[in-house]
């Protein structure tokens, strides 16, 4: 059986590098914001699997978490509120050789974007998706969003939001073709690292709910999960995420729960507190967009010259009677 | 137009004479349009793309226009639910659609009403009339027929009624299926088409289907050639003159998707929108042979975004869409502007605003190709004004677009894109391609926006270049593609891509002028509209009239060369398809007149007192519309 291109292309030139290689510029997030740990993360990830920089391309859309590209030193795109997905599979349907990482935010992704977001599930394309969701507004300055809770003051709800917020985890897992669903939290480093890591190896579109605090405008909604571990539920199984027994002893409350049941994992998805952290659902199996629709084809001018002549063919007109077919005709030579 | 039309014909006679065959007149003409028209999915449209084929191929001039009603199934036999196509046949080639139509094959009075009352029909329009419904078993229809029928000779319309159910079903038991090729036999007889080329046109129109289909159609094919021989007394002929090349025959939209093949590009994102999807589809059947990507997206600005992704990642994508489309994909398309990744972007004209008129041509979208995306965002806009500029206009689009790392809006209209007519067969050069993605290492130390002082151009560093790694981002930059926290540095990157323009406006040439160089008015146009206008140009010149015109391709940068024309004309005018006041309305005077798009941009440039006339009705220009607006113009 032949290996898609897209499964071996991005990896021929991956080699060791320093954690510096992948530092970009300083970080102008706020002290405390959650999006600093997801950075870190991040590369630690690019040093320990050898991605090479320049074959790497993290693309975001806009908000506080979509400034993530700039503190990176690969290539990055930092485009436009909401469409950070649709330009994710672009470049991934151009270039299957490149490493392509996803930031966005619960704004970006879950309202302004939320179409994207729907359809990128579908398409299932190789790309690993961080859901950075700290619940509001931030870069616009204290806004409702669609994962804020209800009753939470804002400066376009000052009486309190008026809606239950939407559950990003359950609209994943309901979109045919989700490969790959995965809540990480922002307070637990080691398990933040564990998730994106797996997500990173998945093949197809993997999605990381990442909880995460905002000091500046919700400093404090959540400190009752980050004081009391028994409110995180850690998701253990042999083909999910392996909590190691230093964080098994501080987090005590886990449930079995397998990865390949997507009904359970709805279950689990649906029940916010406990916070469940860990791999919920996960089936490689799922065709991916991009190599169903890579071209087995090696697009030569002479492929397409061909190409060119036979759709002619079937509109010409020639100044004599019709031509057999097969018959020889005149081509002209490249000038 | 002096159509020699010398014969007799039996006109308010509802019984057709039966002469034999080699006693009627032949008559020899220039040219003759004919329009074949039904209910929707009676296969008028196949009818007559079958007649223009055969008459290109036996090298005729043609050009077709596509009759389209707004709605899949518009009701039966409804004026508004008119479906058919006409032809405009020539022994030279012709450019445009024409005038009014000499010879109408119609399935029911109630479309034929339709074409009447739009003023599509010449006096004495010949009129071929399904007669069935003079029976109907509904005591309303047969009224309603027998009254149009009164009106049509009433007015002087040369009415044959025509028995083409009762004929078909001679040799097929559902004749709404297979009366289209009756017709076509029939036009075959009366314009001394080639049955044998007929007879291919129709195996190859069936390729797909059962052996019996083709049989059963080629039947009915020979069945309305010999009725037409046995009981019509009048036959043209449009003698052709012999091709000496070989020539395409496709509609604008299939010359666009052609255009992309040969162009190299290898991504097409898009969202289904009429009258643009057209190209999609013929592209999807295509694509895939030469390795491309047709990729439907879940909307009109994921379809941008994914093709402002590819480009970015090094392969030039295009985006095809029509105004609605474009309005939604103005977000990106300031992005790619914003980023400098190159991007093509065609856009199918429709009426507007809003959803407009999906299936009528317009020229509406001009200043929001040019000026649509917020703040200062240079790009380049060019417009095809034939089915062969269809083809190469996205070649020359997508060269434009790498060379400076622009966004190249082509636009098309709906007139364009479902019009036939040959054009010499491209003949391919590797020169079309986009070279292949450079992976090549970036000079330690080069800047992803090193702008060049004198033209703006900088070298575009791609994902996976060694040392070129950089974030590009849509907020303002400086060369580094850092954020711009400093004042001068927006300054700087608005003047660099801004230059871009001039510099792209250099290397083009000065449009010609049709006509003489210098006289009286100037009509300046661009688009679908230039086989129309040059035809009234030809037309009023013959009446001594010193009358020019040029037609623009490139609309943004506007070519160089333009307002020294102009100046050699006492008075210059614009005839575009979008809206202008008319300075005859009492409340309408130099100070609040609207201008059209094109005649507001060439004020601007030239301080040249440019006046406009528009028309906005959805349908092709006629030559003769045209020329009375310059005789009118020239007092």
């Amino acid at each position: 059986m032949t290996i898609p291109a897209t499964e071996w292309m991005s990896e021929i030139d991956d080699e060791p590098h320093l954690l510096e290689a992948y530092q970009g510029s300083l970080p102008r997030w706020c002290t405390g914001c959650g999006d600093n740990a997801i950075l870190a993360a991040v590369q630690r990830l690019c040093r320990d699997e050898g991605l090479t920089p320049e074959k790497t391309v993290f693309v975001s859309g806009i908000g506080c978490s979509s400034r993530f590209p700039h503190y990176m030193r690969t290539y990055g795109f930092h485009g436009i509120h909401g469409r950070a997905l649709p330009v994710a599979e672009g470049i991934k349907m151009a270039r299957p050789d490149l490493h392509v990482f996803v930031n966005t935010g619960d704004g970006d992704c879950c309202s302004i974007g939320a179409a994207h977001w729907i359809h990128a599930i579908r398409y299932n394309m190789n790309m690993t998706v961080m859901l950075h969701d700290n619940h509001i507004y931030g870069l616009t300055k204290k806004q409702v969003s669609p994962t804020s809770p209800r009753g939470l003051r804002s400066n376009t709800t000052p009486r309190g939001a008026y809606l239950e917020p939407l559950n990003p985890l359950t609209v994943t897992l309901g979109v045919t073709n989700v490969s790959f669903v995965a809540q990480a939290v922002d307070w637990i480093p080691e398990l933040l690292y564990d998730i994106i890591s797996a997500a990173f190896h998945h093949k197809g579109l993997s999605f990381v709910r990442i909880i995460q605090r905002c000091p500046e405008y919700l400093p404090n909604l959540l400190d009752p999960w980050v004081q009391d571990p028994m409110r995180t539920l850690l998701l253990t199984h042999e083909n999910g995420i392996q909590v190691s027994p230093g964080l098994a002893k501080v987090y005590k409350n886990q449930v079995r729960h397998d990865p390949s049941d997507l009904n359970k994992a709805r279950e689990v998805a649906s029940a916010e507190d406990p916070i469940p952290v860990g791999l919920l659902y996960w089936n490689p199996a799922v065709p991916c967009y991009d190599v169903i629709r890579q071209s087995p084809q090696l697009r030569t001018p002479d492929l397409i010259r061909a190409g060119l002549d036979s759709e002619l063919d079937k509109f010409t007109i020639w100044p004599q009677d019709e031509p057999k077919r097969g018959q020889a005709r005149p081509r002209a030579r490249p000038s | 137009m002096d159509n020699t039309l010398t014969m007799q014909t039996d006109a308010g006679t509802r019984r057709t004479r039966r002469p034999r065959s080699d006693d009627k007149t032949v008559a020899t003409l220039k040219e003759h349009i004919l329009e074949v028209i039904s209910d929707s999915g009676e296969g008028a449209q196949r009818c007559g793309q079958s007649v223009a084929s055969i008459a290109a191929r036996m090298g005729n001039g043609v050009w077709t226009v596509e009759i389209i009603p707004a709605e899949i199934q518009p009701p039966a036999r409804s004026i508004e639910g008119a479906s058919g196509i006409r032809i405009r046949i020539g022994s030279r080639p012709v450019n445009n659609g024409g005038d009014e139509t000499d010879l109408v094959v119609a399935f029911n009075e109630q479309v034929l009403l339709g074409r009447v009352r739009a003023g599509e029909l010449k006096r004495g329009c010949i009129i071929l009339l399904e007669n069935k419904w003079r029976k109907d078993r509904d005591p309303k229809i047969r009224d309603s027929y027998a009254q149009a029928y009164d009106q049509f000779v009433a007015d002087g319309y040369r009415v044959h009624e025509i028995p083409m159910e009762e004929e078909c079903l001679r040799h097929v038991p559902d004749p709404r299926r297979g009366k289209n090729m009756f017709a076509l036999g029939m036009l075959c007889t009366l314009y001394s088409l080639d049955i044998e080329r007929a007879r291919e046109q129709v195996a190859f129109a069936f390729r797909k289907k059962a052996d019996r289909v083709v049989e059963s159609n080629l039947r009915l094919l020979d069945a309305g050639k010999e009725w037409a021989e046995a009981n019509l007394d009048f036959k043209f002929k449009i003698p052709a003159v012999k091709a000496t090349e070989p020539k395409i025959v496709v509609n604008g939209n299939t010359a666009l998707a052609l255009g992309i093949l040969a162009s190299g590009m290898e991504i097409c994102a898009m969202y289904p929108i009429t009258p643009a999807t057209s190209a999609s589809h013929y592209l999807s059947d295509v694509f895939e042979k030469v390795g491309g990507v047709v990729h439907q997206a879940e909307d009109e600005i994921a379809a941008c975004a994914f093709a402002v992704g590819a480009s970015y990642a090094g392969k030039c994508a295009v985006t095809i869409t029509s105004g609605p489309g474009l309005s939604l994909k103005q977000e990106a398309i300031g992005l790619a502007v914003m980023t400098e990744i190159p991007l093509v972007v065609v856009n199918v004209q429709r009426g507007g605003p809003s959803t407009g008129q999906p299936t009528k041509g317009e020229q509406g979208d001009l200043l929001a190709a040019c000026f649509g995306s917020l703040g200062d965002a240079p790009k380049v806009v060019m417009a095809a004004s034939t089915i062969e500029d269809c083809f190469y206009s996205v070649i020359t689009a997508r060269r434009i677009a790498e060379t400076f790392n622009m966004v190249v809006v082509v636009l098309s209209d709906a007139n364009l894109a479902t019009a036939q007519q040959p054009f010499p067969r491209p003949r391919f050069v590797e020169d079309w391609l986009a070279p292949p993605v450079d992976q090549s290492a970036v000079p330690e130390g080069a800047k992803p926006y090193d702008w060049d002082p004198l033209t703006g151009l900088a070298r575009r560093f791609i994902p996976g270049q060694p040392n070129g790694m950089h974030t590009l981002t849509g907020l303002a930059h400086d060369r580094m593609s850092r954020v711009a926290y400093d004042p001068d540095i927006n300054q700087e990157s608005i003047h660099r891509r801004s230059l871009k323009l001039a510099a792209l406006q250099k290397t083009l040439k000065a449009p010609a002028l049709f006509g003489d160089e210098e006289g009286d008015l100037l009509v300046i146009g661009w688009g679908s509209s230039k086989g129309a206008i040059e035809e009234a140009v030809e037309r009023v010149r013959a009446e001594g009239h010193k009358v020019s015109s040029m037609h623009l391709t490139f609309l943004q940068p506007l070519p160089p060369g333009i307002g020294e024309a102009m100046r050699r004309f006492k008075k210059v005018m614009t005839v575009e398809s979008n809206w202008c006041d008319d300075p005859a309305d009492e409340i309408v005077d130099q100070e609040n007149r609207r201008y059209s798009a094109l005649a507001m941009l060439l004020r601007a440039r030239h301080l040249v007192d440019v006046d406009c006339w528009c028309d906005v009705r959805g349908q092709p220009l006629k030559p003769e519309t045209v020329a009375r607006v310059m005789r009118e113009k020239l007092g």
